[in-house]
């Protein structure tokens, strides 16, 4: 198992609900399924992805989050409301964390940094926008339209009254490195915050 | 039938009329004392009797979903690019289930079967059928065949309801609905193009308050007009585009009042077939049966209370281009679904050709309902 789904699903109680916000092929909910009885949908746009949820028994359904939101599921719905790798992605991140912690207790959300001392680096260098294993576009094509680094991050969830539960930050392989712990927003190439608002628990 | 059969056909299939003698109590609170069901059933059932699919039909549906009657049949059953050998209803995995509903006319009883009483045929007095009832019925035939326990019920349309109405009436009887391009109910809009089917039908002169029977005629002229304006609201204003556009069956314009346009030779064909052979007042209670069709309704209107009662798992697939039931419907119900915490699977597929598009095989369409079904049919065997 990938280890960034390792660390998140020791964040899983058994039985908890769970929405999975861009849930891809649904590895990680099949496995909360399997190993931790939890329940819950996944939200996906691409075709394979869903044929693949469905095939394997995750409840998925096909919903956008930049054009229909989160608007149909009730505040407080879910226990937990998952977002691996798709912050960067959507077109309002500011707007699907309120919604997050509207429909769910709690969140969960894993993105690429990009103050990593390589991408840094790469554009300090070649004053090219910066490639990496995970930010693997050009520009122009890039699915990533909002990337920002973890100080972007905890500045916006201060902001917005976000409490930060816990932080793991691991490197390219997403080994838990003892460097990135050390200097994460040099070292660290994608964190994993749990994340809920200040009056919950 | 093609000179061969494709391999992936279910082959010849000859259908059985099955008898039920205990009385059947109906929503409108009549009750019908015996009557029969024809059914068609396709692959094998297994030791447990836990592989069974239903095929629940639409509005001019019937038993016959695949396959061939005889060697000289033109064209299979009507959803015979879903159900068969490895197809996304995969008939060696699955024992499917497919009947004529009560009030039918293709042998099942309906207002154009004799009445016992008056050994006349029912007629107007064939009692008004719900979904619901259906549902009842169904039950009944799967006590009948052995089956406790569906491993899915399966729909499109007037189909996907009765699937839905089965997670609610009978929780524990089905492990999954699959409800194609359905709703949770109609909308005024869909009741008003009812209604006017409908009006053709009553106030062709042949009608004769439902009796036609008696005066050896059948109501065409309405019967014509009702499919007429019940199949354009089927397609899409792109596919009947693509197919016909402005097309004129000669080259100029004749200005007279006859079919010039092809699409209007096409609507006149399609309605004089259908109403060749379809029954007048099978229309009539099957466009009621739709208009009725409400499960919130007990439920203050709260589609996902009704849902509470539900245990199967559900697969919602909706069409893009559909606008009888629209992605909006699909999606009420996916929500109501979710609301209620149920198990459910959703997707709007891309396709052409309007509501009628859960009829035809669209490689996105046929890659989720095989990855799903094959899900239901691991299940099955484990």
């Amino acid at each position: 198992m990938r280890p960034d789904l390792e660390i998140i699903q020791q964040w899983i109680q058994p039985g908890y609900h769970v929405l999975d916000l861009g849930c891809g092929d649904g590895t990680l909910l099949d496995y909360l399924q399997r190993e931790r009885g939890a329940s819950g949908f996944g939200l996906e746009i691409n075709p394979e992805h869903i044929t693949t949820c469905m095939g394997r028994g995750v409840a998925v359904i096909e919903q956008n989050l930049d054009t229909q939101g989160l608007g149909n599921f009730d505040d407080g719905s879910f226990d937990t409301v998952l977002m691996t790798q798709a912050l960067q992605a959507v077109r309002r991140p500011d707007k699907v964390l309120d919604e997050m912690l509207r429909v769910g207790r709690e969140g969960i959300v894993t993105f690429p940094n990009f103050a990593h001392w390589r991408l840094r680096w790469g554009l300090a260098l070649s004053g090219r926008m910066p490639e990496s294993e995970a930010l693997p576009y050009k520009w122009y094509n890039t699915p990533n339209i909002r990337l920002c680094t973890f100080k972007d991050f905890e500045a916006l969830c201060r902001q917005k009254g976000i409490r930060i539960k816990s932080r793991r930050v691991v490197d390219g392989q997403h080994q838990n490195s003892w460097l990135a712990r050390l200097w994460p927003n040099l070292l660290g190439e994608v964190a994993i915050y749990r994340i809920t608002r200040e009056n919950e628990q | 039938m093609p000179d061969s059969l494709p391999a992936d056909s279910v082959g010849v299939v000859t259908p059985q009329t099955l008898h039920f003698d205990t009385p059947i109590e109906l929503a409108c609170g009549q009750a019908l004392d015996s009557y029969d069901l024809v059914i068609e059933t396709y692959g094998q059932l297994n030791a447990d009797a836990s592989n069974a699919v239903l095929i629940c039909h639409a509005l001019s549906g019937h038993h016959h979903a695949a396959g061939y009657h005889s060697t000289d049949e033109r064209k299979p059953g009507w959803w015979d690019s879903c159900i068969g050998p490895g197809k996304p209803i995969d008939t060696n995995r699955f024992f499917v289930v497919s009947l004529n509903n009560l009030g039918g006319c293709h042998g099942s009883t309906g207002p154009n079967s004799a009445n016992p009483a008056t050994g006349k045929p029912y007629g107007p007095e064939f009692p008004v059928i719900t979904v619901g009832d259906w549902v009842k019925s169904q039950a009944l035939l799967a006590d009948r065949l052995g089956i406790q326990c569906w491993a899915a019920v399966v729909g499109g349309s007037l189909g996907g309801m009765q699937a839905l109405q089965w997670s609610l009436d009978y929780p524990e009887r089905l492990k999954h609905a699959v409800v194609i391009a359905s709703t949770p109910r109609l909308t005024a809009q869909n009741i008003a193009f009812n209604e006017v089917a409908r009006q053709a039908i009553t106030s062709d002169r042949e009608f004769h308050d439902g009796r036609y029977y008696d005066f050896d005629v059948v109501p065409r002229r309405g019967l014509m007009l009702a499919r007429m304006v019940g199949h354009i609201t089927y397609l899409s204003d792109a596919s009947m585009g693509e197919k016909f556009g402005r097309e004129l069956r000669d080259q100029a314009y004749k200005f007279g009042y006859d079919a010039e346009f092809q699409v209007e030779s096409y609507l006149r064909y399609q309605g004089e077939r259908f109403s060749e052979s379809f029954d007048a007042n099978t229309y009539l209670l099957m466009t009621k049966a739709l208009d009725y069709f409400d499960p919130a309704y007990d439920y203050g209107g709260d589609l996902a209370r009704a849902l509470a009662e539900a245990r199967c798992e559900f697969l919602v697939l909706s069409f893009s281009t559909d606008w009888r039931f629209t992605p909006a419907r699909s999606e009420e119900l996916v929500n109501a679904m979710i609301a209620a915490r149920r198990k459910v699977s959703y997707s709007e597929i891309d396709a052409p050709w309007g509501h009628d598009a859960f009829l035809i095989p669209t490689p996105r369409y046929t890659d989720i309902f095989t990855a799903y079904m094959d899900r239901v049919a691991r299940e099955v065997s484990q």
